[in-house]
């Protein structure tokens, strides 16, 4: 216990009170930390403009992640169906992208969709001559990217409970003349959303958070809540309202992650009530 | 300026900084801080052979985040710096910078007289400007229609070359477009004019490819780009590639960038550092920043000294010193960098 706290206090609390405390003061005129107590930074961070950073990154988060979760939960379903001794295969690729650098997988898309690149040059090889499609640089890139770099998450989330789901289960419901897509949404769906619960959350946390993709994807012309706190530590050398950004996303994160585990203790009640059921049954 | 950039150079030097971290730091050593690439890759070698002082060098990516360090340091771990001239102003207004003992750095001698003068730092009494330049257009003349000759070519750009430009995201600059195409100074504070300035740039924002401070002359190369926002000495690494790419300062002026070297007054090797000034202002060291990572030094020996196929190849290497010093310099401005700050989010956020 004593090393795991130890740990816990050196490496998280203690930077995180740090930034905290910093969110407390105002910045000097030329960049420094002025020590004087101020609230007026967490004042600053409900101010419309910034306010509306945060909705737009939710939005962009949120439409990565319900796309991430379609797919995963697809592509999970699919491994979890496959011959056993081929699902560590597919697990294994579906996770292999994990092993090469964040930024050169995004650097592939740049490579992949800009004006000039493999996508335009397959369709010009394929006889297209019009303008090109600009593709990169556009919201819809940066979704992209961030399903991408997430879906193995929600790949890895969903397998878990899928092949660990009973098949007598769903045999019972279509013995019981439930068609597939009932046996599906009302059995197969409820026993793992605990799985598309945490990839989603998963998902939506670390998107949220995210400034690289914007920044490479989007071209600089989508501002995410992530890139306005690297533009305050960074740019505008103005770190109390930075710390106070940085505090407002982990106070939602830390939301999304308890509301997350709540459901999912709960969600774990249930199941294991429906399974004793079934057992029974 | 943010990082230049020099392709052929940047993975030695890149290696040659890890090496430098690598070794543990004499007690005497200096140590220099400056853009990846800035100079000459066997500079500290160099200097260690011509003044039997040694030191290393560490790099930095940007302005903001060395001046980060040295606030939060007081100035302390670093014994010369290179950064901006509003950069350089806010460190003098700190106290951070130490006066510069021109008895001991008599290679300031070289500089244009144009250089010793400028309104940041007349007489050079806190910072020895290194390299300086403008800010304009760099198009591809074989696929832009005639030549561009306004900031409102960028900012409001025909049908023709829209979602094929970017600009610069660095506040300072973006912002500079905007209050050149209105006519007003690029450190103006008013709120009324910083405002036209916000909306026409925010108008310009949904008609740009991207906003890019560091790959836009690629784009240029590949075709992606025909008109971007520029330095000029990056405009040379796109005009190095293909000799269709061409440099204009648009009729409304450039704003003229400076950068520039400081030496801390937490530096406890002062003389040293004085040394390394005067090494860097020596003709033919300054002249490898001319002729390597193709920016204008203000060092006239060096100049004099550069073959003339430079300017050739590169016109806007051979610009008068006379016309460069004519555009209004950078400067410091203040508590008023909180509202630039606002407003360059506000249009990085604007839909």
């Amino acid at each position: 216990m004593a090393p795991a706290l130890a740990w816990l206090a050196a490496l998280m609390v203690v930077p995180c009170g740090l930034v905290l405390a910093l969110a407390f003061f105002r910045r000097g005129i030329y960049g420094g930390i002025e020590y004087t107590f101020t609230l007026e930074n967490f004042g600053l961070a409900f101010d419309p403009l910034y306010a509306g950073i945060f909705l737009n990154s939710a939005r962009i988060a949120g439409t990565a992640t319900l796309i991430a979760v379609v797919i995963g939960y697809a592509a999970a379903y699919a491994i979890a169906a496959a011959p056993r001794r081929l699902q560590p295969v597919f697990l294994f690729f579906a996770v292999l992208p994990f092993w090469s650098n964040y930024l050169i997988r995004t650097y592939a898309w740049i490579v992949l969709l800009n004006r000039e690149g493999l996508l335009t040059q397959l369709l010009r090889w394929f006889g297209y001559e019009g303008e090109p499609p600009s593709l990169l640089y556009t919201e819809g890139a940066v979704i992209t990217g961030l399903v991408y770099n997430y879906l193995p998450f929600v790949i890895l989330a969903c397998y878990a409970p899928l092949a660990r789901l009973n098949p007598e289960l769903g045999e019972a419901s279509r013995d019981l003349g439930a068609s597939a897509m009932t046996t599906f949404r009302r059995v197969i769906l409820p026993l793992t959303l605990p799985g598309i619960a945490a990839g989603a959350v998963f998902v939506f946390v670390l998107s949220i958070g995210n400034f690289v993709t914007p920044a490479l994807l989007g071209g600089g012309r989508f501002q995410m809540i992530g890139n306005l706190v690297y533009d305050q530590f960074l740019t505008a050398n103005d770190w109390p309202f930075g710390a106070a950004l940085s505090m407002a996303l982990i106070a939602i994160m830390m939301l999304l992650l308890t509301v997350q585990a709540m459901a999912a203790e709960r969600a774990s009640g249930r199941a294991r009530t429906a399974e004793g059921d079934a057992a029974h049954g | 300026m943010t990082a230049p950039r020099n392709p052929w150079k940047t993975p030695a030097l890149v290696l040659g900084a890890a090496l430098t971290f690598a070794a543990p730091a004499a007690a005497q050593n200096l140590v220099i801080s400056n853009w990846d690439g800035y100079m000459a890759p066997d500079a500290m070698d160099a200097f260690k052979a011509a003044t039997g002082a040694s030191g290393e060098l560490v790099v930095h990516a940007t302005n903001e985040e060395i001046m980060g360090k040295l606030i939060a340091s007081g100035g302390k771990g670093y014994d010369v710096v290179f950064v901006s001239s509003p950069f350089a102003e806010v460190l003098n207004n700190l106290g951070l910078a130490e006066p510069i003992d021109h008895a001991k750095v008599p290679n300031l001698a070289n500089l244009y007289p144009e250089a010793t003068t400028l309104s940041y730092d007349s007489g050079n009494t806190f910072s020895v400007p290194y390299t300086w330049g403008t800010t304009g257009l760099c198009y591809r003349s074989d696929l832009v229609e005639g030549e561009p000759s306004s900031w409102n070519d960028l900012l409001a750009p025909s049908d023709a070359i829209k979602g094929k430009t970017t600009m610069l995201a660095t506040d300072r600059w973006l912002l500079a477009a905007g209050q050149l195409a209105k006519g007003y100074s690029v450190n103006e504070t008013d709120a009324a004019k910083m405002a036209e300035v916000k909306d026409l740039l925010i108008s310009a924002k949904k008609t740009l490819l991207a906003y890019d401070d560091t790959t836009f002359y690629s784009k240029l190369v590949s075709g992606e780009a025909v008109l971007v926002h520029a330095w000029d000495g990056w405009c040379n690494y796109g005009i190095g590639e293909n000799a269709d790419i061409k440099y204009v300062i648009p009729k409304e002026g450039s704003d003229l960038w400076l950068d520039t070297m400081v030496v801390m007054k937490a530096s406890g090797n002062k003389d040293a550092a004085f040394q390394f000034i005067n090494f860097m202002l020596d003709a033919k060291n300054h002249a490898w920043a001319a002729e390597n990572i193709l920016y204008k030094v203000p060092n006239k020996a060096a100049m004099d000294s550069l073959p003339a196929t430079l300017a050739e190849q590169y016109p806007n290497m051979g610009m008068p010193v006379a016309d460069l010093v004519k555009f209004e310099l950078l400067r410091d401005v203040g508590e008023a960098q909180r509202d630039y700050s606002r407003i360059v989010s506000e249009i990085k956020a604007a839909q």
